[in-house]
């Protein structure tokens, strides 16, 4: 198939990995951390560590969207979804995501809450044209990418003077999430996790442009190549991280210049930034407390904000105590680290979010990747 | 003997009339739809006898049968419809033991309200597929449910086939070695289907593949009665059908992404869904795994039958005590193709 076959060629992937091989340096190693859900998805459904030598090494970051939300943020969804007259709407993952005492909306809606799997926001806005009776709210989340048709959506029920449409907004920021980690105790001082370069996001930088890591890249000396989510842009991805890491470079490079420029895409930034504005700090599930790291919708549209609609939970909910997927988010330990994994965590039965998606570390890993831990 | 037709005042309204209670009620309205729809669409002599089974002589030898029930949604696809589909999927699920299919019922659950011009239209594709497969449906039952305790029409079939002499394939007998086929492209049901979903709808020129295999299989089976396992794989797609097998059979497998064929179409539709063509229902392919030297007369049969004119040899089984599926992926790695976690899409047969 066009544009997307080119981008999965064997030999060129084999041309690439050989290139790897010859110019990573045998005496030192290269962790390079996919901050990437989509990434982390691509590296597992190829099976690209295959072609990486030993000490190119792999780093699950913490960029999926349903496994960095917070059990507390996952628990108010739910409340929202059992309020009388309540239509709660939102993305297909977000339904398998463990909250409190198991519970997860797909449960929630066993128990005869109305709760729908949308694949856009017009399918929400729809549900709420189509049932003014109803209160729909639509449960927000998602990185750079989404925001941009969460904000159509508000501006459109603003247009249409729909007052039976909210957002509960748990859109969240890539540059601060990176930050956290480089700030990150392990990483910074003990050193316990070595993180010597990232691949950048693909769809968010389309978004966000190149510009914003351009800081990160600079003040914490670690190199960026922005790449796309097909196998040949990650092995590219990784070819360029080498070649930096080799020469001592920590430049924000782009691979993926089919679709991402330094400034993004101005017209969905401006969007963005009519409706929302910065929190002073979200709880990502991992991170902790993050300054600035999240948006929120600004006071000339909370009309259309659950959380000043209903008196929706703020409390923060400690995760299961055996569930890793904290540290797991933060590259501090990997996925086989977690007593849970694959045990009593599995997808038909995630305990922790990074088993949910497929874009989740754990996840990937025990569906395309188990064997190499088989023995 | 066949009974004379019994005569109704007026006839049926299969143009704007609608299901109501009295037609699953046991008196007179639920003999006229069954007399006007059902029995004049299937027309055969066993159901024309109005008892409440169907009397026919047993063939010497293995005999099979199964039951399936279909809740598909929408009940009108690209390709086919919930009638064809309900006379394929069991013709199938009784020809993967390589029998010879040779009756079929037909149970049907209606909605209270549900429009006799879609019953029709359903009753009369359900009856062109059971005559172009041979496979009469003999004996039925129709029962009617309350507006609002169903989904339009649900049907159940079950089907009953005779095994030919030294025939003996099994979900358990696949063999560390032997060679992993499939009778065309992966996907095409599943796509067809989603197009037409409510809030996903998408223009495509896929059909569904909805198909009855027992000619395929008998074409198969005869050039090399000694295949091991036939399955067709419908929910959950190729890779939880191969699953299944590996896990019954204690083998593990290895395929080849490159080998898998998958219309371009149907690419392009999963890419755009998120979806993966592995994990997306058929319901007219099969999966034959085979001695491995059978390999290559038995793609030649299938090339030779319009249902496996795409056949492909997608790969091989081996020992593998975790009983993994795995998979050399088109940039040279390598993958499991794990069981399908949750659910893709609901209602797709």
């Amino acid at each position: 198939m066009k544009y997307i076959d080119e981008f999965r060629d064997g030999e060129v992937a084999r041309t690439i990995a050989r290139a790897i091989a010859a110019e990573a340096d045998p005496a030192r190693s290269y962790h390079l951390m996919e901050f990437c859900g989509g990434h982390t998805h691509a590296i597992s459904r190829y099976g690209l560590e295959d072609l990486l030598p030993a000490n190119v090494r792999m780093v699950h970051g913490p960029g999926c969207p349903v496994c960095v939300l917070p059990v507390g943020r996952i628990d108010a969804a739910i409340w929202l979804a059992r309020q009388p007259g309540v239509t709660l709407c939102t993305y297909g993952d977000m339904l398998r995501v463990p909250g409190s005492e198991r519970l997860s909306l797909l449960k929630a809606k066993a128990e005869g809450n109305d709760i729908r799997m949308v694949y856009s926001t017009m399918d929400a806005l729809a549900l709420a044209q189509k049932h003014p009776d109803r209160q729909v709210v639509f449960f927000a989340i998602g990185f750079e990418t989404t925001t941009p048709p969460t904000a159509v959506a508000i501006k459109q029920a603003q247009a249409l003077g729909l007052s039976n449409f909210s957002v509960f907004c748990n859109h969240v920021l890539t540059p601060s999430a990176i930050t956290q980690i480089l700030d990150s105790p392990e990483v910074r001082e003990l050193g316990t996790v070595k993180l010597d370069a990232f691949i950048g996001p693909a769809h968010v930088s389309t978004v966000i442009g190149s510009r914003p890591y351009e800081y990160f890249a600079e003040e914490y000396a670690r190199p960026v190549v922005i790449a796309g989510f097909e196998p040949l842009d990650v092995m590219q991805a990784i070819l360029m991280l080498v070649r930096q890491v080799n020469d001592g470079r920590h430049e924000v490079e782009n691979e993926f210049a089919r679709a991402v420029t330094r400034d993004g895409n101005e017209k969905a930034k401006e969007l963005v930034a009519e409706i929302f504005e910065l929190r002073k700090s979200f709880e990502w599930r991992g991170l902790g407390l993050v300054p600035y790291s999240a948006l929120r919708i600004k006071e000339p549209y909370a009309g259309w904000d659950a959380e000043r609609r209903w008196e929706v939970p703020q409390a923060s909910v400690p995760d299961n105590k055996a569930c890793d997927c904290g540290a797991i988010l933060r590259g501090v330990k990997k996925p086989t680290d977690c007593k849970l994994f694959g045990t009593v965590c599995t997808p038909e039965n995630p305990m922790g979010s990074c088993m949910v998606s497929a874009e989740g570390a754990c996840a990937a890993h025990w569906t395309y990747g188990r064997f190499r831990n088989a023995g | 003997m066949t009974l004379p037709r019994r005569t109704h005042p007026r006839p049926l309204d299969t143009k704007s009339g609608r299901v109501d209670l009295t037609h699953g009620g046991g008196g007179r309205a639920m003999a006229q739809l069954v007399d006007e729809l059902f029995v004049a669409a299937f027309d055969n002599e066993q159901l024309d006898q109005r008892n409440d089974q169907a009397a026919f002589d047993v063939a010497a030898g293995r005999m099979v049968m199964t039951t399936d029930g279909y809740v598909i949604h929408p009940l009108f696809f690209p390709g086919g419809d919930i009638g064809s589909l309900a006379v394929h999927g069991t013709v199938n699920d009784v020809a993967m033991a390589g029998a010879r299919p040779l009756y079929l019922s037909a149970g049907f659950i209606i909605e209270e309200g549900f429009p006799l011009a879609d019953l029709k239209r359903i009753v009369e594709s359900m009856a062109q597929a059971s005559r172009e497969a041979g496979v009469p449906v003999v004996t039925g039952d129709t029962k009617v449910v309350e507006r609002g305790k169903g989904d339009g029409v649900f049907i159940t079939t079950a089907g009953i086939g005779v095994v030919p002499a030294g025939v003996e394939i099994s979900g358990d007998r696949a063999r560390p070695g032997d060679a992993i086929l499939v009778s065309g492209t992966m996907g095409d049901h599943g796509v067809a289907v989603m197009s037409r979903r409510e809030g996903l709808e998408f223009d495509t020129a896929i059909l569904s593949d909805s198909a009855a295999l027992h000619s395929l299989v008998a074409a198969m089976v005869a050039e090399r009665p000694g295949i091991r396992v036939l399955r067709d794989p419908t929910r959950g797609g190729l890779a939880s059908t191969l699953n299944e097998i590996a896990a019954q059979s204690g083998v593990g497998m290895l395929l080849r992404e490159t080998d898998i064929p998958v219309a371009p179409e149907v690419k392009g539709a999963c890419e755009l869904l998120g979806l993966d063509p592995l994990y997306v229902a058929n319901e007219g392919k099969l999966i034959c795994i085979c001695p491995p030297e059978d390999a290559g007369t038995l793609l030649a049969a299938m090339r030779a039958h319009p249902l496996g004119r795409d056949a492909a040899l997608i790969g091989h089984c081996r020992e593998d005590t975790h009983h993994f599926v795995q998979m050399e992926t088109s940039v040279g790695g390598t993958r499991v193709v794990d069981w399908l976690a949750g659910e893709q899409l609901p209602r797709i047969c």
